[in-house]
């Protein structure tokens, strides 16, 4: 009875998920589907093949996979320094590596732009070299660059967060047993470590996959991803069938993409936070 | 030896990687010359200009307001649906925790849009559509800080206060609030890093004339940069760094997580 | 007598300042069952790792089969360890478990199938292969533990308190299991514990540890009967330790009681520390003890009984099949043979490992 009771505290959370969660995922259902006129349609979600769209979705999937590479390759052994540093400060220098995962997303992208902008410092500092100067802003390489700078704290906590939770004595026992430094981190580490990696790469892949904001201030509308074809369904075509569509569209790759990494690992999200 | 530099040189690469382009922006917001390159000497100019500019700072309240009001309404009701799930069955909370994990899985713009959706067909754009759909992604941050603590605290502790002869009521305020509340406080925390930080969201519930420093950073950026949006970073990453800090070492941290 | 296998030489260790091992030496022969005994903190762990390889010694060697080994990786070295908590791959099943070291050298796949097969009936865990780690209890991790470690037929098994999360019942078999495992394999076992018991019923050699110095070497027997100082007697086992003074050879005085005991060479009027275990105090009529007492405790103990017997100021711990009632008065009476005389401890060091015991 007690139990029933305290099981009915979640029950303003349970109204409000229902509300401002799963009715509005429905509506966008309702809108991908059906016409302006309400009736039932497959068009908007098929559009996804008009070349424009599809040039998107590709880019986007391009960019997201390069840009989560990356940062998997930046913080593995990133994640492996920091674990090994057994130092009184080790709670602090791993938080310097956190910190900008907390920092405004917008700030962020601000201080790339200006970075990579024509007069900006990168520029200057090659032509001070005699070197020539780079026009990246408002290219691809740009964007990854940002999503880079951007995603990777995220990458970096999951798997360092896996490799702390391996017992040293695991790894001496690995060592009693003959194993060789490269055995140790094949057979032992890798494996031990699988589930941050694939929570790092759910972490950078969803968000640099769906992102307009990076594209949209750094490729200067000459880098068109799947997000900002939404996003200008939306705010400037006020065509919202063809948005959810195209979001609906977008939901099933992060759907996809994170069914297609769970079932290489069992547990993910564990150990994120 | 030499795998010892190996590893600093690493580390410091990737700390300048991270850090230089805030540390610029930082110093630029300094510079009394409007060059992205060369100082032209110290100067608080760009902070007055940012404090006399009255839609910055309308959207500077905006934002303390809804982070802060959206962080608390979050926690109320983050606290009490984790005491209900901690109540349930293993059926229950698996249900219950997929549904929670919607809103940190699904992309941030299927979030903002589909709220948009349901906002425009029931109500206006606004204030209070923004404060909505940032409790709305706010709850589950309260709910993963707060759930794990409720399950490590001792269910005996509690059980002996009953035998004791407390009430449940007095029980749960001596023995299990205690031990949730560090995780009560996290929780609150993140949940208003989280709301500063976002942007995709807010953009598609804000509704015309509402903004908060994200959005108009980003419109201001489409137009060009201007100096005192470096003025403006400096400031937003000082409360960052500070509400970090507080989190990760204050009397909150959670110190069980690295052992 | 069989040959030393392992040497260790004036091993020193420290960390952070603090000595935990001082001047140790110490050798094992083979085929030895030996057991490094002490409270924790007494240097018996990192006796063991400097064995296995993962401390080095500040000072010393270890010498290995005639060779030295001390900067030997623990890879290279032909002896393997059973870990306190078991330290299994969690994400290996048992059959790879037991596999990992003999994929390393390569063997064939017959030969790790064979191998895996006897190391699960050696250990009483047949067909157990495929299980998942999880899926075993405490006393099952142990045993696919030891499996792992002797498939790869060291000289020697180094054993790390491997008992000590198992429950009692649990922890008697698996002592029995051991001596067998020892004794059909012929190997080397080196042993830490700080449990007297298993130490007493397993070893050949006890090697008690206190404060990074060895107290006393011997055979359990040795070791209960002939203790060389207070901390040995306290340790092992239940004692009364009494201060006494040793009037002439075969003469000691206890609490203003002469008693004759069999020990010679201390000298004239020597203060000693006398050792008289519970079982040897008899109990008899008032007027046949040495001394007088009351009864002041008794306790039911399945197959004694024990009782608290204050005489002359002291409190005599009393084990017996014969019982006495609370408040009866009784005389004591010790046999000569049952009372073991030690030196007081001599140095400053040695009192303050007593002290600190």
């Amino acid at each position: 009875m007690r139990k029933l009771k305290r099981q009915l505290l979640a029950g303003p959370y349970i109204l409000w998920m229902t509300g401002f969660i799963l009715l509005p995922i429905a509506m966008v259902l309702y809108y991908a589907f059906t016409t302006t006129g309400g009736s039932f349609t497959l068009l908007n979600v098929s559009s996804i093949a008009f070349s424009v769209h599809f040039k998107a979705l590709i880019l986007s999937l391009k960019l997201a996979l390069i840009c989560t590479v990356i940062c998997l390759i930046l913080s593995y052994p990133l994640a492996m320094i920091l674990n090994r540093m057994k130092t009184k400060s080790q709670g602090f220098i791993v938080f310097i590596f956190i910190l900008p995962m907390w920092m405004n997303f917008m700030l962020r992208i601000l201080a790339w732009r200006m970075l990579l902008s024509n007069n900006g410092i990168i520029n200057s500092l090659l032509e001070t070299l005699g070197l020539p100067m780079i026009d990246i802003l408002n290219t691809p390489t740009a964007v990854v660059f940002c999503m880079v700078y951007d995603f990777l704290p995220f990458m970096i906590l999951p798997i360092y967060n896996a490799m702390a939770r391996i017992q040293p004595d695991i790894i001496e026992a690995a060592k009693d047993l003959g194993a060789g430094n490269a055995t140790i981190f094949f057979k032992i580490i890798v494996p031990l470590t699988m589930s941050g990696v694939i929570s790092g790469i759910i972490m950078v892949f969803v968000p640099a996959l769906t992102s307009f904001a990076v594209s949209d201030l750094l490729g200067g509308g000459k880098v068109l991803l799947i997000g900002n074809v939404i996003e200008q369904a939306f705010m400037q075509e006020y065509n919202w069938n063809l948005g959810s569509g195209l979001s609906f569209v977008l939901m099933i790759f992060v759907i996809a993409s994170m069914a297609l990494m769970n079932s290489r690992g069992d547990e993910t999200g564990a150990g994120v936070w | 030896m030499i795998r010892k530099s190996a590893e600093r040189i690493y580390l410091f690469l990737i700390f300048l990687f991270l850090y230089l382009p805030i540390g610029v922006l930082i110093v630029l917001s300094f510079n009394n010359s409007k060059s992205k390159v060369l100082w032209g000497g110290f100067t608080l100019a760009w902070y007055k200009k940012l404090f006399s500019n009255s839609a910055i700072m309308e959207a500077f309240c905006t934002t303390i307001f809804i982070s802060l009001a959206s962080a608390a309404i979050a926690t109320l009701l983050g606290v009490l649906a984790a005491l209900g799930i901690d109540a349930m069955k293993k059926r229950g909370q698996t249900v219950m925790l997929g549904a929670t994990n919607i809103p940190l899985l699904n992309a941030d713009i299927v979030t903002g849009i589909s709220m948009m959706l349901l906002f425009v067909r029931f109500t206006r754009l606004g204030m209070s559509t923004v404060l909505i759909a940032h409790i709305t992604f706010n709850i589950p941050y309260v709910i993963l800080n707060v759930l794990p603590k409720l399950k490590q605290s001792s269910r005996t502790a509690y059980e002996a206060a009953l035998d004791l002869g407390a009430t449940p009521l007095y029980a749960f305020r001596k023995i299990i609030w205690p031990q949730i509340l560090p995780g009560i406080l996290s929780g609150f925390l993140m949940a208003m890093t989280m709301s500063l930080d976002d942007f995709s969201v807010t953009y598609f519930t804000k509704g015309a004339g509402i903004n908060t420093l994200s959005t108009i950073i980003y419109t201001e950026m489409r137009k060009g940069i201007r100096p005192e949006m470096y003025a403006l970073s400096t400031i937003l990453f000082l409360i960052a760094l500070i509400l970090l800090l507080f989190m990760n070492f204050g009397p909150t941290a959670r110190k069980e997580t690295r052992e | 007598m069989s040959k030393r296998l392992i040497d260790l030489q004036h091993i020193t260790k420290s960390f952070d300042g603090d000595t935990i091992l001082d001047d140790l030496n110490l050798y094992i022969r083979e085929n030895e069952f030996l057991t490094l005994l002490g409270p924790s903190g007494c240097g018996k762990t990192t006796t063991l790792r400097i064995i296995g390889g993962f401390e080095t010694p500040d000072q010393g060697t270890v010498v290995f089969d005639g060779k030295d080994i001390t900067n030997l990786a623990p890879n290279q070295r032909q002896l393997n360890t059973v870990f306190q908590k078991y330290a299994l791959f969690p994400h290996m099943s048992i059959a790879q478990n037991i596999a990992f070291g003999l994929k390393i050298r390569k063997k064939s796949k017959a030969y790790i199938d064979d191998k895996i097969k006897y190391a699960l009936k050696l250990v009483n865990l047949e067909g157990f292969e495929n299980r998942s780690i999880d899926s075993l209890s405490g006393g099952q991790q142990q045993r696919i533990a030891i499996a792992r470690a002797i498939v790869n037929e060291p000289k020697v098994l180094l054993l790390d308190e491997p008992l000590g999360a198992l429950d009692l019942k649990l922890r008697q078999d698996m002592q029995y299991e051991l001596i067998r495992l020892k004794n059909e394999l012929g190997i080397t076992f080196i042993y830490v514990t700080h449990d007297q018991e298993e130490a007493l019923t397993m070893s050949d050699t006890i090697v008690v540890m206190n404060q990074g110095y060895i107290q006393q070497i011997g055979t359990p027997q040795d070791i209960y009967n002939e203790p060389v100082n207070a901390f040995v007697a306290d340790f092992i086992g239940e004692s009364n330790i009494i201060n006494g003074l040793m009037l002439n050879d075969r003469l000691v005085q206890i609490l203003d009681v002469k008693f004759p005991c069999v020990d010679e060479g201390f000298g004239c009027n020597t203060p000693v520390d006398v050792v008289i275990r519970p079982e040897d105090v008899e109990l008899v009529a008032p007027e046949n003890g040495m001394l007088e007492g009351d009864v002041i405790s008794l306790i039911f103990k399945g197959v004694h009984w024990e009782m608290e017997v204050l005489a002359n100021g002291y409190e005599w711990l009393v084990q017996t099949t014969q019982m006495h009632p609370v408040g009866a008065h009784v005389g004591i009476r010790v046999d000569p043979f049952n009372i073991q005389i030690m030196n007081k401890p001599e140095s400053n060091d040695e009192r303050a490992v007593e002290l600190n015991a």
